[in-house]
């Protein structure tokens, strides 16, 4: 019986010590703090991650809580960076702004289906469920299925945003999670609609899925149209600070702009802001 | 003799005493990491649980969190229809195949068929959701649009759980004693009198611990249901419709949800807990008042 026991408490002595390293060797000694936006923080997370491996010592906190905490956060110095998914209104012309990436989202159907365009009051009708077939909008005689986001994605807040609904006003029949299972789900649907970030769709369209994106108020849904700005659904993700971003801050908004940034952007489906 | 006392026929020697304090620990880590996940849930759970009365989660006119609308009941019923569905086909479908493989099954067709049901026990459930996405809902579009429905997560689960309840169903069957069996041809019964008169009340106990198995992993299955459901959030009206499993909810909102959208997700875990806990406590039930 002792023998077993002075067994067990060696075991104890050796876990205790064993997780006193680790917390050890967390210790930073350099911290930087990003609050806001749920749409970019993912993004930063992958940013910052890469950032500490570069720069060992560093420790940065990403926190999520919506582009308005952001501000405020970075207004009353709790954040170091704020997280804004829009760009700035006319009265937070005290705040610096700096995008990292472009968000835009592209209308996708079947590509057998003949319906050339839609105008912004029929995808409204489409999704509220007024549209049911095809044949309404000048395709064939067809059910419409409409695919809609789950709750609480950015692409979904955006979707409704540019359209004026609510998501309780949408009549959805298939709900879906990420962008690859949207196009699945369109690809396996010759009379389903849906809606998915553009970079996703651009490149699943480009090796050959059979989808279609749609062009809204005539300008082509594509990557390039949303880095020049003219594509109408598509926001700016910023990076806000309050005054002209020095030392580690400046490091990171930098390093979170450059070339080696944008494949994380791009990973996450997101358009690469134009260099500059 | 439970062989848990202490016993005057076996003096504790070094290595029963170790053996002893390791499962003990063992025993004791399990316990404690199922009562930390039920309360993490809670703790988790407890921004809302606090806040709003528990009746809104049956009475609310819908399902959209950001919104302030937190009705469960249409994935509540999503999760058991699909899964009685999946159970109602696998289960007739599970013991059939093991009686054939056990009694009716020539020795050289039994070997590969159990191989191939081991085989697709192994399949992992994200393809079995992929191959439902890709081949099942469009055929079942062309029936009834949208495709994405009950039907196709029933079928999918079924797949799923079928080689469970034939496994557990199989091994239960082969463990009946032979003795049983050649009494039982000894009194001159036929090979079906003899499965339903002395095998199947033989071995009821573990066929019931496999179904009960292949319930608690038809209730918890997200992945592969996920993609073939539609997760619209309704009570299905019918095969065709669109549904959303408890399960499924929090593998799709939760990487994006925050505050009470969130804790909410963890309200819909500890029910999806509370029902296999139900499940469970209903098989203890069942073993208990079998014939042994």
């Amino acid at each position: 019986m002792i023998k077993s026991k002075r067994f067990l408490l060696l075991g104890l002595v050796f876990f205790i010590v064993g997780f006193g390293w680790l917390a050890g060797a967390n210790a930073a000694s350099q911290r930087l703090v990003l609050t806001g936006s749920s749409t970019v923080a993912p993004l930063v997370g992958e940013i910052a991650r890469q950032f500490e491996s570069i720069h060992p010592g560093v420790r940065i906190d990403v926190q999520t809580g919506g582009s308005a905490r952001g501000i405020n956060d970075t207004r009353n110095g709790i954040a170091n960076i704020g997280m804004v998914s829009r760009a700035l209104k006319a009265n937070e012309n005290d705040l610096h702004a700096y995008t990292i990436a472009l968000d835009g989202i592209s209308v996708i159907f079947h590509a057998n289906n003949p319906v050339a365009t839609l105008s912004k009051q029929q995808i409204a009708d489409i999704y509220t469920g007024k549209i049911t077939n095809w044949k309404s909008v000048g395709g064939p005689d067809a059910r419409i299925t409409v695919v809609n986001k789950a709750e609480g994605r950015s692409t979904l807040e955006l979707f409704l945003h540019y359209f004026q609904l609510r998501n309780s006003q949408i009549k959805p029949h298939i709900i879906i999670g990420d962008n690859p299972q949207g196009i699945k789900t369109v690809t396996g649907n010759p009379h389903a609609i849906g809606y998915v970030s553009i970079g996703a769709a651009e490149f699943e369209a480009e090796r050959g899925a059979p989808i279609r994106l749609l062009a809204l108020d005539g300008i082509a849904a594509s990557v390039a149209n949303v880095q020049r700005g003219t594509f109408p659904l598509s926001r700016p993700l910023n990076l806000i600070t309050t005054q002209v971003p020095q030392g580690l801050a400046q490091r990171f908004i930098t390093f979170a702009r450059s070339q080696q940034a944008h494949a994380l952007v791009a990973a996450q489906y997101f358009v690469p802001a134009g260099a500059d | 003799m439970p062989w848990s006392q202490r016993n005057i026929l076996f003096r504790p020697v070094l290595t029963d005493t170790l053996i002893r304090w390791i499962l003990r620990a063992g025993a004791v880590a399990s316990a404690l990491v199922m009562l930390l996940i039920l309360a993490f849930l809670l703790i988790e759970s407890w921004p809302v649980l606090y806040q709003i009365s528990p009746a809104r989660f049956i009475n609310d006119a819908s399902w959209h969190p950001l919104e302030g609308a937190y009705n469960l009941m249409p994935m509540l019923s999503g999760t058991l229809l699909a899964s009685v569905g999946a159970l109602l086909l696998a289960v007739p479908l599970g013991i059939a195949s093991a009686l054939f493989l056990v009694f009716y099954a020539p020795a050289s067709l039994a070997l590969p068929y159990q191989r191939l049901i081991e085989l697709l026990a192994g399949i992992p459930s994200v393809v079995f959701g992929f191959w439902g996405l890709t081949t099942l809902v469009p055929l079942i579009n062309q029936l009834h649009p949208p495709g994405a429905s009950l039907l196709a997560a029933i079928l999918v689960l079924t797949l799923m759980i079928l080689p469970t309840i034939t496994l557990t169903a199989y091994s239960a069957l082969k463990a009946v004693p032979d003795e049983f069996l050649h009494g039982a041809a000894a009194l001159g019964l036929s090979r079906w009198g003899m499965i339903y008169g002395v095998v199947f009340p033989a071995a009821r106990a573990g066929i019931v611990a496999g179904i009960v198995l292949a319930a608690g992993r038809a209730i918890g299955e997200t992945m592969a249901v996920l993609m073939v459901a539609g997760n619209v959030v309704q009570h299905p009206q019918g095969l065709f419709d669109p549904m959303r499993t408890l399960a499924a909810n929090i593998a799709l909102e939760m990487a994006y949800a925050m505050g009470d959208h969130r804790a909410v997700l963890f309200v819909s875990g500890l029910l999806l807990m509370l029902l296999v806990m139900l499940l469970s406590a209903m098989a203890g039930r069942m073993g208990k008042n079998q014939y042994a």
